[in-house]
């Protein structure tokens, strides 16, 4: 793939960056300057805001990605705020062990961050959204109750001196800095996540989890690191705090602080990072220029989340999206280019079939799918159809692992594909479409497109954080690829659009496009015409056929028999979960039962 | 000792269960876990106190305007927090529209009732010890609504109306039920509950606006091991809760108790995530 010359279509790719390098990054610029100049203009009160502001942002910038790009709603956050604060002061106050020196104690408060992140966040991989959120909330009560039981250790409702950083970050100002340049390198750090393949996929997740299982992306994988590096840094951030607060007791730890982070996520907005970190400084400045108003904060915050939940879901970010205001072309046609599909499918993976053997699969009294043999081959399109409720999309969702047959097996090149093994699939180079198109909204098409390649990137989640060389590489061939499969299904000029202001047709359009960046080997489609133009319809049928062309399996689940007639090899048709005949289109259109039933006439 | 473990266990775990309940009425009319569920538990106990102690209403009239503003208080969760995002409701932000009421209520309430735990009247001045109202008082109320539901949505026409939208919405609705009224209907009786669950545990529990958190997370308890929408699933996962938390601050003091609540919770939600009642649901692709 990355060998492959894809000069041509290199301008747009700079169009679709766009937003991301350059224009995108002066605002961090700005801020950045801001912050390193600060304290020539700031005074002594108004430093300490600045550090507090600084610290928050440490902990919001992990927690961000969980809340803002993966989606879990995790409010109590500050309980592993609460572990790393006392982690560190215990450890340099030595009241329990000896005295550590405060970076030793801020790294183990660090690692013990890190797996109570994970201890924390493990419930979201099995649970429903409100339990999760429940779960996280019993735990920061807990937390602080544990830290005010265990009078031993923790100082009880008297509390612990928090640690002193040594020369040259005790003074005021030298610790700022000490502040300010670690939430700076938060800031790189989860913007190169945030454009990395596993950014993409955090976000796939909150949006379109189906999708992201179709692509390959394992959730409990991804989310497990997540956690880790959200709890990490939350952890320091609390170091951190103890260190700015000088003196911890439990009172400092209470819900309020929670939900302020959570807010100013949202205020900001999901999937964003300079939204974010604009809340986080608006919530930690705000109560300080209305004095009589601090103790209405957090009911004032709690106001702004309402606001921002029923009038402004897309928060800050979406106010400051310009780009995606500007009017699109109304008279815009969908003109695939078949002739780049060559380049990029590649040469015809192995030439296996994948069939389906007496598989049967009923829900409670309900015969879904009954004894229905098929058999895809690589270069051919298969036609499934049959009247509504048949079994055609339940026979795309055995294959590709959302349900397990009862009976029955589909084999892959003769071996047995594993049931309920969903993500998996990808790897074998099934890739499918879905009914109703499943996209990210607020990511632009080509990143949606991108998420399609996210198992052949090669870099690991902290090569992403630290923007290392095989993350620009896995990105500069990602984005190549994505663009090239634009160009494919005759999209490439909305590259950058927010994926929330296309039509109907170009949606799914955009899933064939992130269905083909996995080469597939095998390619499944859910009525991929419903809602076509005659026009789009015909434009789609000359696609497909190329694809299959190009080596790949095609199978076309599909109501208009035009489209399956004009380019299928061989026909399946469904009745009530039986299969009620099976051959070549010819054979089929003149199937006296399948007329009957289905086709009319 | 036994003896008192077991009456505060069940008195608390009645409390719980009915929070369990609250939540239910909610999510059997929408779908939606409300946060408002421990808030309202809260409100019951602190408008008693207000108005019974501090204005000094008789006690029938403390009662029913507290009923009055449960009523008044589901209504509105309705109105404000959920209607508005009903329609996205895959996108889960009833969670954070429901959460930020909840805290603002309870924030009101902090800043203008105080945030110390005041004394709950005592309604009656009878029995003390075994039979002390503390005791009684949430076991009536607990009987009083499990009753009075079953009741409800066995013999009237309207709990059968209930029973529809909870069980299919759309076909509900495509056989004429007003199924925004029935909604709203839903709401104002979970308020009630929710109410009630507070002011008749409120000589346990004490006028004090951090019940409201408390009562979230614990009444959340029994709904998830018993199963969503699972009245009676929710009272019995409650009384267990009770006995637990209260055997366990006997054993190994408060503190760690509700550690040793929230770990068997957490467990337990691991390995049996649809309840220990309930069956899995099925996912749609």
């Amino acid at each position: 793939m990355t060998e492959m010359p894809a000069a041509q279509l290199r301008p747009s790719r700079a169009n679709a960056l766009g937003s991301g390098s350059t224009i995108g990054a002066l605002p961090f610029l700005v801020l950045l300057l801001v912050g390193v100049l600060f304290p020539l203009f700031g005074g002594g009160y108004w430093g300490v805001i600045a550090t507090r502001a600084c610290v928050y942002w440490v902990l919001v910038s992990g927690l961000n990605l969980v809340v803002g790009f993966a989606g879990q709603i995790a409010i109590g956050w500050v309980a592993l705020l609460t572990l790393g604060a006392y982690t560190t002061s215990i450890l340099t106050a030595g009241n329990v062990m000896p005295a550590f020196p405060p970076y030793l104690a801020l790294a183990i408060a660090a690692v013990v961050g890190a797996v109570f992140g994970l201890i924390i966040g493990l419930p979201a991989l099995r649970l429903r959204t409100f339990y999760f959120a429940i779960t996280t909330l019993g735990f920061a009560t807990i937390v602080t109750q544990v830290a005010l039981a265990w009078q031993s250790v923790t100082g009880g409702g008297v509390g612990v001196p928090g640690p002193i950083f040594p020369e040259p970050f005790s003074s005021q100002w030298g610790f700022y800095y000490f502040c300010f340049g670690l939430a700076a390198i938060c800031t790189w750090m989860t913007a190169n996540v945030a454009a990395s393949r596993f950014g993409r996929a955090l976000t796939a997740i909150r949006d379109a989890e189906v999708a992201a299982e179709a692509s390959g992306i394992s959730k409990p994988a991804l989310l497990r690191t997540v956690f880790l590096f959200s709890g990490t840094v939350a952890a320091v951030a609390g170091g951190l705090f103890a260190a700015l607060q000088s003196y911890i007791t439990p009172d400092a730890f209470t819900l309020d602080l929670s939900i302020l982070f959570f807010i100013a996520i949202l205020i900001g907005g999901r999937g964003s990072i300079l939204g974010p970190l604009l809340g986080t400084i608006l919530l930690t400045v705000l109560p300080e220029f209305a004095a009589p108003l601090v103790a209405w904060s957090t009911f004032l915050y709690a106001v702004l989340l309402l606001v921002i939940v029923l009038a402004i879901p897309g928060g800050i970010a979406e106010i400051l999206d310009f780009k995606n205001r500007r009017p699109l072309e109304s008279d815009r046609a969908i003109i695939p280019r078949p002739d780049l599909l060559a380049r990029l499918l590649g040469a015809p993976a192995n030439a296996g079939a994948l069939t389906l053997e007496q598989v049967a699969l009923s829900f409670g009294g309900v015969h879904a799918i009954e004894d229905l043999d098929l058999e895809i081959r690589p270069g051919q399109v298969h036609g499934l159809i049959g009247p509504n409720g048949s079994g055609k999309t339940t026979t795309l969702n055995v294959i590709s692992g959302y349900y397990a047959q009862q009976r029955g097996a589909v084999r892959l090149n003769g071996a047995a594909l594993p049931v309920f093994d969903r993500h998996q699939r990808a790897q074998m180079r099934i890739a499918r479409t879905f009914q109703t198109p499943r996209i990210v909204g607020s990511a632009s098409v080509l990143q949606n497109v991108m998420i399609g390649g996210t198992i052949d990137g090669e870099g690991t989640f902290v090569e992403s954080l630290l923007s290392l060389s095989r993350h620009r590489r896995d990105e500069v061939m990602l984005r190549d690829t994505a663009t090239l499969a634009l160009a494919a299904v005759g999209l490439e000029r909305l590259a950058p659009v927010r994926a929330d202001r296309l039509q109907h047709s170009e949606l799914r359009f955009t899933e064939i496009a992130r269905a083909l960046m996995l080469r597939p080997a095998f390619l499944l489609l859910d009525e991929p015409a419903a809602g076509l133009s005659a026009e789009e319809i015909r434009r789609l049928g000359a696609l497909l056929l190329a694809i299959a062309q190009a080596g790949t399996g095609v199978l076309l689940v599909e109501h208009h028999a035009d489209l399956i007639f004009d380019i299928c090899h061989h026909v399946t048709v469904l009745n009530l979960g039986k299969m009620l005949a099976a051959g070549t289109p010819a054979e089929i259109r003149s199937h006296r039962e399948v007329v009957n039933a289905y086709l009319g006439g | 000792m036994v003896e008192s473990i077991v009456l505060s266990g069940v008195a608390i775990g009645c409390i719980y269960g009915l929070i369990g309940v609250t939540y239910n009425v909610m999510f059997s009319a929408s779908r939606v876990f409300s946060f408002t569920a421990g808030t309202l538990g809260m409100l019951g106990g602190v408008l008693g106190s207000l108005f019974i102690v501090r204005m000094g209403m008789p006690v029938v009239v403390g009662f029913l305007l507290v009923l009055a503003v449960g009523v008044l208080f589901g209504i509105v969760t309705e109105i404000v927090a959920v209607r508005p995002v009903l329609k996205s409701l895959d996108q889960h932000l009833y969670v954070l529209s429901t959460l930020a009421l909840a805290l603002m209520v309870q924030q009101f309430t902090a800043i203008e009732w105080g945030t110390e735990s005041r004394p709950f009247p005592r309604l009656f001045d009878i029995a003390r010890g075994r039979f002390d109202q503390q005791f009684w008082l949430p076991m009536l109320a607990c009987a009083a609504v499990i009753v009075s539901l079953e009741l409800l949505y066995r013999h009237t026409l309207i709990g059968r109306a209930f029973l529809a939208i909870a069980e299919d919405t759309y076909a509900a609705r495509a056989l004429g039920l007003p199924e925004r009224s029935l909604r709203m209907a839903s709401y104002a009786l979970a308020g009630v509950i929710g109410a009630l669950a507070g002011f008749a545990g409120g000589e346990m529990l004490l006028a004090f606006f951090g019940n409201a958190p408390l009562l979230t997370f614990y009444g959340f308890v029994p709904v998830a091991l018993g199963g969503m929408g699972n009245n009676r699933g929710s009272v019995v996962a409650g009384l267990l809760l009770g006995l637990f938390q209260q055997t366990a601050n006997f054993l190994v003091g408060g503190i760690f108790a509700s550690v040793a609540v929230f770990t068997v919770f957490i467990i337990v939600l691991l390995a049996r995530p649809e309840g220990l009642a309930g069956a899995a649901l099925q996912r749609r692709v």
